[in-house]
């Protein structure tokens, strides 16, 4: 693992004019995104790099998910 | 807290597979005893969830899984038990599956889509008006417009469809078909399926078949050869049975319900909402399916679900929730929001879910715009049903416009 300063940063956020509230990404990257109420949001701003976070994004139906490497 | 529930597990399902009723039952479950003790055609005893919200929560939470059906005598309404694919799958494998598909069916892509998919209904229904005033719906549009959409997407010459329509029967079969012949027709969807594959080998196409062969072929660990048979037979057979059953089950609906066919052909711009009551409305599944399992011991319902044990969400029984939408029996075209679950939820959402919206949206377009006087030509409770599926449908739609 790479410590919290070290490496590059995600910027993650979810579009809720595009979320369907699927719930797809929140219950695949628990840890990255929850659901509470009718769209999705991410546990924070900036993450540290995880395929999870990518492989939920590349799941969204809607693209609702953006990842900007920092 | 609610009542405790009853010692013996109740047969299930309960839905008559003739119809599109939502058995009584369901209500009363939902009122008194949400989390509840079922029996299944094959399998173990398992929970049966009733309410919006347990439902939701099962399909959502990871403390509730599918990879541990392998190895488990999962509760179910046919004989074989499904050992492969997407929804025997948790995350981060299921996700890590599920993204080499997923962009191919976002809502971006499909919408662009819509023209062929509209010139396709269109020129069906040329055809049928062609040959006079009256109809089989099931026959002359609903099946084959989703088999030419997800043919055209996939990759898959429609001239075959003959023969892998009747192997799809196999995935969606319960008791239509005895054990061997099901094992026989996936086998044969499955070599079928193998044979495209080997074709884009030898030339390259920019179909879904031809994307996954390459980002295979790129990366061999990605995805197994068989895994990837599987993934594009399974999106041939869902692509299809599901939507061709939808579309005859939304128009039956719209025509026995008074003014609501009408309601449609006045205003056309309700199609899109009326598409999202529709999959609320419709409880498509005879049964609850897809048993998740709980990781660990988890409150829910009113009672202590134990590390191991199934729970079936019904989805039809969530979408007429009373705690959740208001009027839930009544078909409403102008609710604000409709946070059905017609689509599942969670890791498993249909993964097709953006198509199926945009040929059931495309599909009542149609309908309404060439056939605005279509009503039923037999009388509502004669038109024939299929049984011993996992979906509720019509066997033929008699019309006439
Ligand atoms: C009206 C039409 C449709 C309905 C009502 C429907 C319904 C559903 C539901 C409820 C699930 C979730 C099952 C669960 O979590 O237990 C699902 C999953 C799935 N659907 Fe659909 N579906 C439809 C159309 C389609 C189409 C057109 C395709 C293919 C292109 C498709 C492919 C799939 C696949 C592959 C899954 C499994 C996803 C996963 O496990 O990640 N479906 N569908
Ligand atoms: S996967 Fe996309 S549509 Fe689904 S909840 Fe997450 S952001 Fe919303």
């Amino acid at each position: 693992m790479v410590g919290p300063q070290s490496g590059p940063q995600w910027r993650v956020t979810v579009d809720p004019s595009r979320c369907i509230g699927s719930g797809l990404c929140a219950a695949s990257a628990p840890r990255h995104f929850t659901l509470q109420g009718p769209y999705a949001t991410a546990v924070g701003d900036l993450m540290e790099p995880d395929e999870e976070i990518s492989d939920a994004a590349e799941c969204c139906p809607t693209e609702a998910i953006t990842v900007e490497e920092l | 807290m609610t009542a405790p529930p009853e010692a013996s597990a109740r047969t299930y399902p309960f839905n008559n597979p003739a119809g599109l009723d939502l058995d009584p039952l369901y209500a009363q479950l939902r009122a008194t005893e949400p989390l509840s003790r079922v029996r299944l055609p094959y399998g173990e005893e398992a929970w049966l969830a009733t309410r919006y919200e347990d439902v939701k929560f099962i399909l959502g939470d990871p403390r509730f899984g599918r990879a541990a059906v392998i190895g488990r005598d999962e509760p179910r309404t046919h004989p074989r038990q499904q050992d492969s694919g997407l929804l025997t799958m948790d995350p981060p494998n299921h996700t890590r599956l599920r993204k080499l598909v997923a962009k191919a069916f976002t809502n971006r892509r499909v919408e662009t889509l819509r023209p062929r998919v509209t010139e396709i209904a269109d020129g069906l229904l040329r055809d049928m008006k062609d040959l006079g005033d009256r109809g089989d719906l099931v026959e002359g549009f609903a099946t084959p417009l989703p088999i030419m959409v997800i043919c055209e997407l996939l990759g898959v010459p429609f001239t075959d469809r003959h023969n892998f329509q009747v192997w799809s029967e196999a995935i969606i079969s319960t008791t239509s078909l005895p054990l061997e012949t099901i094992m026989e027709y996936m086998g044969a969807l499955h070599a079928y399926m193998a044979g495209l594959v080997a074709q884009r080998r030898e030339q390259e196409t920019d179909d879904l078949i031809g994307a996954l062969v390459r980002a295979r072929d790129e990366d061999n660990d990605r995805l197994t050869e068989q895994e990837m048979v599987e993934l594009l037979a399974g999106l041939l057979a869902a692509g299809h049975e599901t939507t061709v059953t939808q579309i005859p089950n939304f128009v039956y609906v719209l025509l026995t319900n008074p003014g609501k066919w009408r309601e449609l052909v006045a205003d056309p711009t309700l199609i899109p909402n009326a598409v999202e009551e529709l999959m609320r409305y419709v409880p498509l599944g005879t049964a609850a399916a897809f048993a998740r399992y709980a990781s660990e011991d988890t409150e829910l319902g009113g009672v202590l679900v134990k590390a191991g044990e199934p729970v079936l969400g019904s989805l039809g029984s969530a979408n007429r929730d009373e705690r959740f939408f208001k009027d839930p029996d009544t078909l409403i075209f102008t609710r604000e929001t409709n946070p059905h679950i017609g689509f599942g939820h969670g890791p498993h959402h249909c993964v097709g879910a953006q198509l199926a919206r945009l040929e059931l949206q495309v599909a009542l377009g149609a309908l309404t715009r060439n056939l605005p006087d279509l009503e039923l030509a037999v009388p509502a409770d004669e038109v024939p049903w299929k049984t011993g599926m996992l979906v509720r449908g019509l066997k033929e739609l008699p019309v006439r416009w």
